[in-house]
């Protein structure tokens, strides 16, 4: 086995006295002491992540326009410069290769894909690459996401980039770095795109203005309050975007006539009302859901994909997949008991902090 | 680095055990199983007159990370529960060796106390995990 790669924070890390883990071949920071303290500085006031395995990729030349609205199911035509558009990769059966934020830059495109399929991405585009389009893969960037309510205000308090007038997915240029109003917390917030020699300075005078460390443990917990799906477990290449709480991000393009030619459109069209969907389960009895726990509902049997204690909430949460059409009461089967549970729709927290 | 008083005895699946005055057992988790667990959010412990198992599952410990089984370190009758982990599991982060102890029994033999390790070759084991 090779060792983990390192970003350009991982110093940073080891002096906070962070927990490092291996994930996705990166050394990542698991936590810096508590999981929970660091899940509740971004939802009260500020955190920051490194999340510098995320894979960076340029998409120029120009058929990139027509590369990209043949691979991403949701279509970059309609994205103006300066915005952004999450989405998600098909195979030609419809499954999810990977979900992806693409960026509308004023000369090309930048996708931001995971880094635990960022082999599988890499081949896959290389496949639907034509002469026409330019992939550069992106190496010398980190990334940075800062979130929480204060998030906006310690950032410019630091870098004097005022990203209030940005709307959500919106980006804009600071100096070499991106900057955008986007996130994976469910709370407000930037992530940034910077030169890999500025991550560290940035990343100390953050800290100064009080940004707190957080992990992936807190990156985890937080998307899950929010609903938002993690690859991998809520969703991979054997599920379309349809079963998975993701049909919003597909465009079909309907009143096209000829409709857009996108990977994956054959087999989703016929998998337009799968018979299992995406939904959450709050348990009200005693436990922690974990993936693989089995769910029974009034109309049979399904599966959590992904489950946690909520700090926020105080109960435990799930995503996970069921037949369509149940809802209300469940039952989890938790080791050797069945707790009861409920059926709802994510995301498990509003903005406002509401359940 | 993690604590281990060397007045305790250990299990290899992580429990300390204490020989208290009036001749039963409290028994907790160790400073390394909670640090190695992270955020404790989930404590089941045993009901009180229940027989347990020396080495038999006795409770379960669930973190942010994963869930894991406490085992009974001796054999015998659980007197007492610590029902504040129940509202407060982090009781068991915060102090593992005092206020987060987990139940007490009532050993039908003390002697069992012996099979178990002491903190010098617990450290070790510890070690040896890493």
């Amino acid at each position: 086995m090779t060792e983990p790669r390192r970003t350009p924070l991982f110093e940073e890390h080891v002096q906070a006295g962070a927990r490092m883990a291996p994930f996705a071949g990166w050394s990542m920071p698991l936590h810096y002491g508590s999981q929970i303290a660091e899940h509740h500085a971004v939802r009260r006031d500020v955190g920051m992540f490194d999340v510098s395995h995320m894979r960076v990729i340029d998409v120029a030349g120009g058929g990139a326009t027509d590369f990209l609205r043949k691979v991403f199911a949701g279509d970059v035509a309609r994205l103006e410069t300066g915005h952004a558009l999450y989405g998600v990769l098909l195979n030609d059966d419809a499954g999810i290769i990977d979900d992806a934020i693409v960026y509308r830059m004023d000369d090309g495109y930048r996708v931001v894909a995971n880094a635990s399929t960022s082999e599988r991405v890499r081949s896959w585009l290389v496949r639907h690459t034509d002469d026409a389009t330019r992939l550069l893969w992106r190496q010398d960037l980190a990334m940075l996401a800062v979130q929480g309510p204060r998030a906006v205000a310690c950032f410019r308090q630091e870098t004097g980039f005022d990203a209030d007038r940005l709307p959500r997915f919106a980006f804009a240029w600071h100096e070499a770095s991106m900057v955008a109003r986007t996130g994976y917390t469910g709370e407000d917030g930037v992530e940034a795109l910077v030169p890999a020699s500025d991550a560290a300075s940035l990343w100390r005078r953050l800290a100064k203005a009080g940004a707190t460390p957080a992990g992936l443990g807190a990156r985890d917990t937080l998307r899950l309050e929010a609903g938002l799906n993690l690859h991998g477990h809520d969703m991979d290449e054997s599920t379309p975007p349809t079963a998975v709480g993701l049909g919003w991000t597909v465009a079909w393009d309907e009143g096209d006539a000829p409709p857009r030619r996108f990977v994956g459109r054959d087999a989703l069209e016929r998998q337009r009302r799968p018979k299992q969907v995406l939904r959450g389960v709050v348990l009200e009895g005693r436990g922690v859901m974990r993936e693989g726990f089995v769910v029974e509902t009034e109309n049979g049997e399904g599966i959590v994909t992904s489950g946690i204690f909520s700090p926020t909430l105080g109960y435990s949460i799930a995503l996970s997949r069921l037949p369509r059409g149940a809802t209300g009461a469940c039952r989890v089967r938790i080791r050797s008991r069945d707790v009861q549970g409920r059926i709802v729709r994510p995301p498990f927290l509003r903005r406002d902090g509401a359940a | 680095m993690s604590e281990t008083p060397e007045e305790l005895h250990y299990a290899s699946s992580h429990e300390w055990a204490r020989l208290e005055e009036d001749g039963t057992v409290t028994v907790g988790i160790t400073d390394h199983a909670q640090d190695a667990l992270g955020d404790i959010v989930y404590v089941e412990l045993p009901d009180e007159e229940q027989q347990v198992v020396a080495g038999a599952e006795a409770g379960v410990v669930e973190s942010v990370k994963a869930a894991s089984d406490i085992y009974a370190p001796v054999t015998g009758v659980v007197v007492a529960a610590n029902d504040v982990l129940e509202d407060i599991p982090e009781r068991v982060n915060e102090d593992p060796y005092g206020d987060g102890w987990f139940f007490r029994i009532q050993p039908d033999d003390p002697g069992e106390l012996e099979d178990l390790l002491d903190a010098a070759a617990y450290d070790e084991m510890c070690s040896e995990e890493k």
